[in-house]
C-alpha cells in the first residue's frame, strides 16, 4: 500500500469521525447515542491501525487494540448498563433545537478548517488532513456537553471530546508515546467508572439526572441559610 | 561592642517592643500586665530617643540581621532622616506610655492591646530603621494590621467594625501602591537594597510611575484629601491612648516613607515640575478640607482627626515648596522648606498627641465624645484644661509655643516663591501660601471652638457635672508634650541646628550658617534683614505687657468682686443659653455653604396659638463630599459588580462549559489571525527563494524519528 492510498484512508475516516460527531449531537435517544459513541471508538481504532500501517510502528498496532477494546467495547458496554439500570431512555427537550444546534456545529466545523490551514500548509505528516476534523471534533464534543441536560449525554459528550483528541493526536503526531497513551486509557476508563458511580449516588440524591436538579436544590439550600 | 551606635540602641528598643508584645506568656495578673506593658514601652521610647539623638548628633551605622528568608537578610540603617522619626516615636511614645497606665486602669479585656500596642510601635520603629524594601513592606504591614486591631478594640460596637474595616481596606490599598513603587524601584536597580536603589539612574517616565505610586500610597495612609475616607471614623473610635498615637505617629510615619521613597531614593536630581504642583496643591486642599470639615464637627475626637488631616496638609505644602525649589536649583531654600516641614511633622506629633490624650481623659470622665453634652470642664478637671490648653496654642499657632515657629518657616519658605523664575509657578505658590493662612485662621477658630464648648461654660449635661479629674499617671503622660511644645518653640534655632543631617543627607546642603548667624536667641531663616523671630524675646514681651495689664486691671488692694453674669433680666441663666458646639460654627457654615452643603432641619412647634412658639429643633448635618461624592459611587459600583458576578456564579454546569467553549474559540481566533498575519510577513521572503514554506523544527524532528523508526 503506497502513501497516497493510506491518507485517502485516513481522509475518509477522518469524514465518518466528523459525520459520527454530528450523528452524537443530533441524536435523541440514549440507546442511539450509545451506538454512535461505540462506532466512533471502533472508527478509532480502525484509524490507528492504518496509521500503524502506514507509518510502520508498531506501538501503534498496539494501541489501535487497546481502542477497540476500551472505547469500541468497554466503555459503551459499561454506560449501558448503566442506562438499562436507571431506566433513561431519552434525553428530555434539548436546551436548543435540533436544527438550531446543527447550524450552530456547521459554524464550528467551518471555524476549525479555517483554523487550521496554516498549520496544515507546514505539515508533512501522511495525516496532516485530519488535523481540521479532528479539531472540529473536539468542539463538537464540547457542544454537545453544553446543549444537552441530563448527566449520562454530557458525559459522553466528554467521553467524545477524549476520543477526538486521541484523533488528533494520531493525526498530527503519529500518536503519543506507548507509556502515556496506556496512561490516559486507564484514565478514561476509572473515569467511567467514577462516573457510572455517580449517576446512581445523583439519582438517589436528587430523583433526576438533570444537572437543573441539583442546581435547584443548591440555590435552595443557600435560600435556606 | 566597645562603642555603641545608634543602630544598636534602635534595635534594643525594638527588642524591648517584642518582650512587651510577649509578657501576656508570662503575666497573668491584669494589673500587673498592663504595668509592664507600660514599663518596657517607656522604656522602648526612652531607646528610641536616645538612638534618635544619637543619630542626628552623627552616630550613623548600618547592620544586616541574621533574621529574614534564607536569600534576603534584613538589612538596616540609621541615618539622619531615621534618627530624626525614630525621636518623633520615642518623644511621643514615652508620654504616651506613661499616660497608658492610668488610661487602661479599667479595661476589662487588657490582652488584645497588650499584644497589639507594642507590635505597632515595633512596626513603625523598624520602617524607620529599614534599609531594604523587603524590611520596609514587612514592618509597614505589621504596623498596618496592629493598628486595626486597636481600632477596633472595642469591638462589641458596629461602629467600630466599620471604621475598622475601612481603615483596614485604606491600608491594604496604600500597601500596594507602595509596593507598586518599589517594585519600578526594583526594575530599575534589580536589588531590593536601599542603597542600589538609590544609585540606580531611573528614566524620567519610570520616575514618575514610582512617584505617583508613592505619593498615592503614602498620600492614603497619611490622610491627604481625597483619600482620607479612613481617617475621621477610625481616628475617634480607637482608645484615647491610640488615637494620640496614630494620629501623632502612625501619619508621621507614611510622612517619614514620603520622603524616604521620594526623596532619598528617586532622589531630588529626578524631580519634575510638576511633582511640586501636585504635593503642592495636595497639602492645600487637605489643609483648607481638614480645616473646615474640623470645624463642624460635634464629636471631640472627630474634630481632632479632620484637624490631623489639616496639618498633614500644612507638612505636604512645606515638602511641596521644598520640591519645587529643588527642582529649580535653589537647594539652600529647599532645605528651608524641608526643615518646616519635618518641624511641623514633630510639631503635630507632640500637640496631637497631647490633644488625643486630652480628649480621651475628657471621654474617658464624662463618658460621651459628643461637645454638645460637655461645657464647663475647667472646674472638675483643671489640670486637663490647662495642659489642653497649650496643646490648643500650639496648634493654632501661636506664639511662643512650637506651631508658630513651624508654619512661619513655611511662610517663609512660599515668600521665596518668587526665586523661581517661572512666572506661573510665582503666581501659584501665594495661591497656595493664602491657602495656609486662611487655614490657619480657621484651626484657631476651631481650637476656640473646641476649647470654649468643652472647657468652659456650664455644663449641659449630667455627665459633664459629674466629670472627675485624670489620676497622676494620666497627668505626668500629658505634662511631658505640653514641656516639649514650649521648649520647640522657645529653642528653634537648636532644633534646626539638631535637624541639619537631613538637608545634608537629602540635598547636600546646610542650613545652619543661614539661620545661625545672629546666635540662638534669634531665628533667620534667610536674612536678618528680611525676617527674624526670637521666640523668648517674644514670650518676654508677652509677659511683660500681660503683666501690665493685669496690673491695670486688677490694682492692689482691690478684692475680686464674684457676682452673677448680666442676664438681660431674665431671672436665671441656664446651660441652654449659651453657645452649643453646632451654633458656634454657624457663622463658618453660612459663608462657605457651598463647600459644605449642609443638611439642616429647622422644626418649630407651635401649640396653642400661633404667635406661641413651643418649641424649636434643630438638626444640621454637614457630610463630608469626598466621602458623598468619590467614595459612595466607587464602592457602589463595586457592590454592583459583585452582585452581578455572583449571579453568573450561581449558575449551572452547563454555563461554565459554555464559557469555557467561548474561550476557546475566542483563543483559537486569536491564534488564527496571529498566523495569517505572520504569514503576510513571511510571503515576500517565501516567493524570492521559490522554496516550499518553511518547517516547524519540532514536526520535522517528528518526522525523521519515525523515518530512523522504519
Amino acid at each position: 500500500m503506497n502513501g497516497t492510498l493510506v491518507q485517502q484512508l485516513v481522509d475518509g475516516l477522518a469524514a465518518l469521525m466528523l459525520l459520527t460527531s454530528f450523528a452524537l449531537l443530533a441524536q435523541h435517544r440514549m440507546i442511539s447515542v450509545l451506538h454512535w459513541f461505540a462506532g466512533q471508538g471502533l472508527l478509532l481504532a480502525v484509524t490507528a491501525a492504518i496509521v500503524a500501517y502506514g507509518t510502520g510502528s508498531d506501538e501503534l498496532y498496539i494501541s489501535a487494540i487497546m481502542t477497540l477494546l476500551l472505547k469500541g467495547l468497554l466503555l459503551p458496554w459499561l454506560l449501558w448498563r448503566v442506562i438499562r439500570q436507571l431506566q433513561v431512555h431519552r434525553e428530555v427537550e434539548p436546551l436548543l433545537n435540533s436544527s438550531l444546534t446543527m447550524l450552530i456545529a456547521l459554524g464550528v466545523t467551518l471555524f476549525s478548517f479555517h483554523m487550521i490551514q496554516p498549520i496544515e500548509k507546514i505539515s508533512q505528516l501522511i495525516t496532516r488532513d485530519s488535523m481540521a476534523i479532528a479539531t472540529a471534533c473536539v468542539l463538537l464534543g464540547m457542544l454537545m456537553m453544553i446543549t444537552r441536560r441530563k448527566a449520562i449525554t454530557q458525559v459522553i459528550g466528554f467521553l467524545a471530546v477524549e476520543n477526538s483528541l486521541f484523533f488528533a493526536a494520531i493525526g498530527s503526531t503519529n500518536g503519543m508515546p506507548l507509556v502515556v497513551e496506556i496512561g490516559i486509557a486507564f484514565d478514561v476508563l476509572i473515569a467511567a467508572l467514577i462516573f457510572g458511580l455517580f449517576f446512581f449516588q445523583i439519582r438517589t440524591t436528587f430523583d433526576s439526572l438533570e444537572v437543573e436538579a441539583m442546581n435547584a436544590h443548591l440555590i435552595h439550600k443557600d435560600d435556606d441559610e | 561592642m566597645n562603642n555603641i551606635g545608634a543602630i544598636d540602641i534602635a534595635l534594643a528598643a525594638s527588642v524591648t517592643a517584642i518582650l512587651a508584645t510577649c509578657s501576656p506568656l508570662v503575666v497573668r495578673r491584669q494589673q500587673h500586665l498592663r504595668a509592664i506593658m507600660c514599663l518596657l514601652l517607656a522604656i522602648t521610647a526612652a531607646l528610641a530617643v536616645a538612638a534618635g539623638i544619637s543619630g542626628l548628633l552623627g552616630s550613623h551605622g548600618q547592620t544586616t540581621l541574621p533574621l529574614g528568608l534564607p536569600w534576603m537578610p534584613m538589612h538596616v540603617r540609621i541615618d539622619a532622616l531615621a534618627a530624626f522619626f525614630l525621636l518623633l516615636i520615642g518623644a511621643l511614645l514615652l508620654p504616651a506610655a506613661i499616660y497608658s497606665q492610668g488610661y487602661l486602669r479599667h479595661v476589662k479585656q487588657l490582652i488584645p492591646m497588650v499584644v497589639f500596642l507594642p507590635l505597632f510601635v515595633l512596626g513603625m520603629i523598624g520602617v524607620v530603621i529599614s534599609d531594604d524594601a523587603y524590611t520596609f513592606m514587612l514592618f509597614w504591614e505589621v504596623m498596618s494590621l496592629a493598628s486595626y486591631f486597636l481600632v477596633t478594640f472595642d469591638h462589641h460596637q458596629a461602629e467600630n467594625r466599620k471604621a475598622g474595616f475601612i481603615y483596614l481596606l485604606m491600608a491594604h490599598l496604600a500597601g500596594l501602591l507602595i509596593l507598586g513603587s518599589f517594585a519600578v524601584l526594583y526594575a530599575a536597580s534589580g536589588s531590593l537594597e536601599f542603597q542600589a536603589m538609590r544609585d540606580a539612574p531611573l528614566s524620567p517616565v519610570w520616575a514618575t510611575g514610582a512617584f505617583l505610586l508613592a505619593a498615592f500610597g503614602f498620600g492614603t495612609k497619611a490622610g491627604v484629601v481625597p483619600l482620607h475616607g479612613w481617617l475621621p471614623d477610625a481616628h475617634p473610635v480607637a482608645p484615647g491612648n491610640i488615637s494620640a498615637l496614630m494620629s501623632g505617629i502612625m501619619l508621621k510615619i507614611a510622612i517619614f516613607g514620603f520622603i524616604r521613597i521620594i526623596w532619598d531614593l528617586i532622589g531630588a536630581g529626578d524631580f519634575q515640575w510638576w511633582w511640586g504642583v501636585l504635593i503642592l496643591a495636595a497639602g492645600s486642599s487637605s489643609a483648607i478640607t481638614g480645616v473646615l470639615l474640623a470645624l463642624q464637627q460635634s464629636d471631640l475626637k472627630r474634630l481632632l482627626a479632620y484637624s490631623s488631616i489639616e496639618n498633614i496638609g500644612i507638612i505636604l505644602i512645606g515638602l511641596g515648596l521644598a520640591m519645587l525649589l529643588a527642582r529649580y536649583d535653589q537647594p539652600a531654600m529647599a532645605a528651608l522648606g524641608l526643615v518646616a516641614a519635618l518641624y511641623h511633622t514633630i510639631n503635630h506629633t507632640l500637640f496631637k498627641g497631647l490633644l488625643f490624650m486630652g480628649a480621651g481623659a475628657v471621654v474617658h470622665s464624662t463618658g460621651t465624645r459628643n461637645m454638645e453634652a460637655m461645657g464647663g470642664l475647667i472646674h472638675r478637671m483643671p489640670w486637663t484644661a490647662a495642659l489642653f490648653l497649650v496643646a490648643c496654642v500650639s496648634i493654632s499657632a501661636l506664639p511662643p509655643f512650637n506651631g508658630f515657629v513651624s508654619e512661619w518657616l513655611t511662610f517663609q519658605t512660599a515668600l521665596l516663591a518668587p526665586q523661581l523664575g517661572s512666572a506661573m509657578l510665582t503666581a501659584m505658590v501665594p495661591f497656595s501660601a493664602a491657602m495656609l493662612a486662611l487655614a490657619g485662621a480657621l484651626a484657631a477658630a476651631c481650637f476656640v471652638k473646641a476649647f470654649g464648648v468643652v472647657f468652659l461654660g456650664l455644663p449641659r449635661s449630667d455627665m459633664a457635672i459629674h466629670a472627675h479629674e485624670i489620676d497622676h499617671w494620666m497627668k505626668a503622660g500629658m505634662i511631658i508634650p505640653a514641656l516639649l511644645c514650649l521648649l520647640l518653640g522657645l529653642l528653634p534655632v537648636s532644633i534646626i541646628e539638631l535637624l541639619d543631617g537631613i538637608p545634608q543627607l537629602l540635598l547636600h546642603v546646610s542650613l545652619t550658617e543661614s539661620v545661625q548667624t545672629h546666635g540662638w536667641l534669634w531665628l533667620t531663616p534667610v536674612h536678618a534683614s528680611q525676617a527674624s523671630y526670637s521666640a523668648p524675646v517674644a514670650l518676654t514681651g508677652m509677659l511683660i505687657i500681660g503683666g501690665a495689664a493685669f496690673l491695670f486691671l486688677h490694682p492692689k488692694g482691690h478684692a475680686v468682686r464674684r457676682s452673677t453674669a448680666w442676664s438681660c433680666g431674665t431671672p436665671e441663666t441656664n446651660n441652654r443659653m449659651q453657645y452649643s458646639a453646632s451654633s458656634f460654627s454657624q457663622p463658618m457654615r453660612r459663608i462657605f455653604s457651598a463647600i459644605y452643603q449642609p443638611e439642616e432641619q429647622l422644626h418649630t412647634e407651635r401649640r396653642a396659638h400661633p404667635l406661641l412658639t413651643t418649641r424649636v429643633s434643630y438638626l444640621v448635618h454637614v457630610h463630608d463630599l469626598a466621602v458623598d461624592k468619590l467614595y459612595q459611587p466607587i464602592a457602589n459600583y463595586v457592590l454592583l459588580q459583585a452582585k452581578r458576578l455572583d449571579r453568573r456564579h450561581q449558575q449551572d454546569i452547563r454555563s461554565y462549559l459554555a464559557y469555557t467553549f467561548y474561550t476557546i474559540l475566542f483563543l483559537l481566533a486569536l491564534l488564527s489571525v496571529q498566523q495569517s498575519a505572520m504569514e503576510q510577513r513571511n510571503q515576500p521572503a517565501a516567493t524570492s527563494q521559490s522554496q516550499p514554506p518553511a518547517t516547524l523544527p519540532g514536526l520535522t524532528s517528528g518526522q525523521t524519528g519515525t523515518e530512523v523508526r522504519r
